[in-house]
């Protein structure tokens, strides 16, 4: 089987659907970064069957806001001198900025470039969001 | 609280004590509008209608003109730079050099509110899409206020297209923060009002929502009849529209069998919706309607500038 060595520092991202590592990468620009990254896919995985994993060396400070839209299940493990030191479990962000666009046409957020898509999360299940322009609903679809 | 500086985007930018305090005075600017002829004087309000609009523009000028202020601006975006490509937010940026306040009716919602953000002077949205029209629900408020005494414990029909129809966006919102309010929504299946607006009503305000298709099932309950025209501009396809558009036609003998002090309002204009034989009715009030429409503008506009 393949094998990628344990990191001494850095960031673990774990229990990604197989399939979302690829979206997690890219939307985390990771492609562009100059510290060492690896994604793996299709990780044989007890609880999901099979699942991708994303391992950042050395750097701490990502933001992962926008994770919890791509796949709310995944886990982050932060990693220093070979050990975990923290969990963290992603969420769906309340408040979102520039990150997807409103599904009302009319709404000025698609028809002005000064007007940022701003939402507010209101329904967790459905993954529903208001807009701060137009108060219309957008599903996120990942 | 102090009103001056404040933009009014939506309803829900102000209190209800903060509705009261501008009803007030625009009843007292009906019965005395001499005392405020030179209210305004040395002010400038700016018109930036980028959609036809008869009733709201004029409202506002007249209500400027009224107090003794200026006007500048443009009913016709094909006129301004806007036809050029300018940005709202540049537009925004100069005119807030030109005028004092500044109204704007757009077609595209929540354009009044990214503008909002770029101007120094306030800003009144006039109407955005089929969003919201809040001046539009203070007229109506005031129109309630003056001819039912007081605005709580009315079961009021919103009839029309309730889909893009600003106006019963923006009423519905507000009129649900006043006590024991309750709402039939009177529409075709295809304009029935946004599930966000009924939503919002309901977890917020706790209101009771009746829906149905048929207006006679409402004529001899509520209190206050609220019809709407339904729209050409807001349907994608012509034909959608002709088959809907006479769906909901008020004459004289649907409201035979309403209440005697019912009022029947409309935020005009309307095409074909109430048949003019209603006009004589003593429970027809639009035309009272938009007169109220110029007073509680006129008390709007002196109150974000801080004059009053």
């Amino acid at each position: 089987m393949l094998t990628v060595n344990s990191i001494e520092k850095g960031i673990v991202i774990d229990h990604i659907k197989s399939g979302n590592g690829l979206k997690i990468f890219e939307k985390l620009n990771l492609a562009k970064v100059d510290f060492p990254v690896v994604l793996l896919m299709n990780v044989p995985s007890k609880v999901l069957g099979k699942k991708d994993i994303i391992k950042i060396q050395d750097k701490i400070d990502i933001d992962f806001t926008t994770l919890g839209l791509i796949d709310p299940n995944i886990s982050i493990n932060i990693i220093e001198n070979n050990q975990i030191v923290e969990k963290k479990k992603v969420e769906l962000p309340k408040k979102v900025k520039g990150l997807f666009k409103c599904d009302n046409p009319r709404c000025v957020s698609n028809n002005d470039i000064y007007a940022i898509p701003e939402f507010t999360l209101v329904n967790k299940d459905k993954v529903k969001y208001k807009c701060e322009f137009c108060d219309d609903f957008t599903k996120y679809k990942i | 609280m102090t009103l001056k500086g404040k933009h009014l985007i939506d309803p829900n930018d102000f209190t209800l004590e903060q509705f009261d305090t501008i009803f007030t005075i625009a009843q007292d600017m009906e019965k005395n509008p001499e005392k405020y002829l030179k209210l305004c004087d040395g002010k400038i309000l700016a018109t930036l209608f980028y959609e036809p609009s008869t009733r709201t523009k004029f409202s506002f000028e007249s209500a400027m003109l009224r107090m003794g202020g200026s006007i500048l601006g443009f009913s016709d975006a094909n006129t301004s730079s806007v036809k050029k490509g300018e940005s709202i937010s540049d537009t925004i940026k100069v005119m807030d050099g030109y005028a004092d306040i500044i109204v704007m009716r757009h077609p595209r919602e929540g354009a009044p509110k990214l503008s909002s953000k770029f101007s120094a002077v306030p800003i009144i949205n006039g109407g955005d899409g089929g969003h919201q029209h809040p001046t539009q629900t203070l007229t109506d408020l005031l129109t309630i206020k003056n001819l039912k005494g007081n605005i709580k414990n009315l079961k009021v029909a919103l009839c029309g297209d309730l889909k893009y129809g600003r106006t019963v966006h923006s009423l519905i919102k507000t009129l649900s923060r006043y006590e024991g309010m309750s709402f039939y929504l009177v529409s075709p299946q295809q304009l029935q009002m946004p599930s966000y607006i009924k939503e919002y009503v309901k977890n917020e305000y706790n209101v009771n929502i009746v829906e149905t298709e048929n207006i006679e099932d409402v004529m001899d309950k509520v209190d206050i009849l609220y019809m709407t025209r339904i729209q050409r501009e807001r349907f994608f396809n012509e034909e959608d529209y002709l088959k809907l558009k006479n769906s909901y036609i008020l004459t004289k003998d649907k409201i035979k069998n309403a209440k005697e002090d019912m009022l029947i309002m409309h935020p005009l204009p309307r095409v074909n919706e109430i048949d003019y034989s209603v006009d004589d009715d003593q429970r027809a009030v639009y035309f009272k309607q938009a007169k109220y429409g110029v007073y509680v503008r006129m008390s709007l506009m002196a109150h974000l500038l801080g004059v009053i």
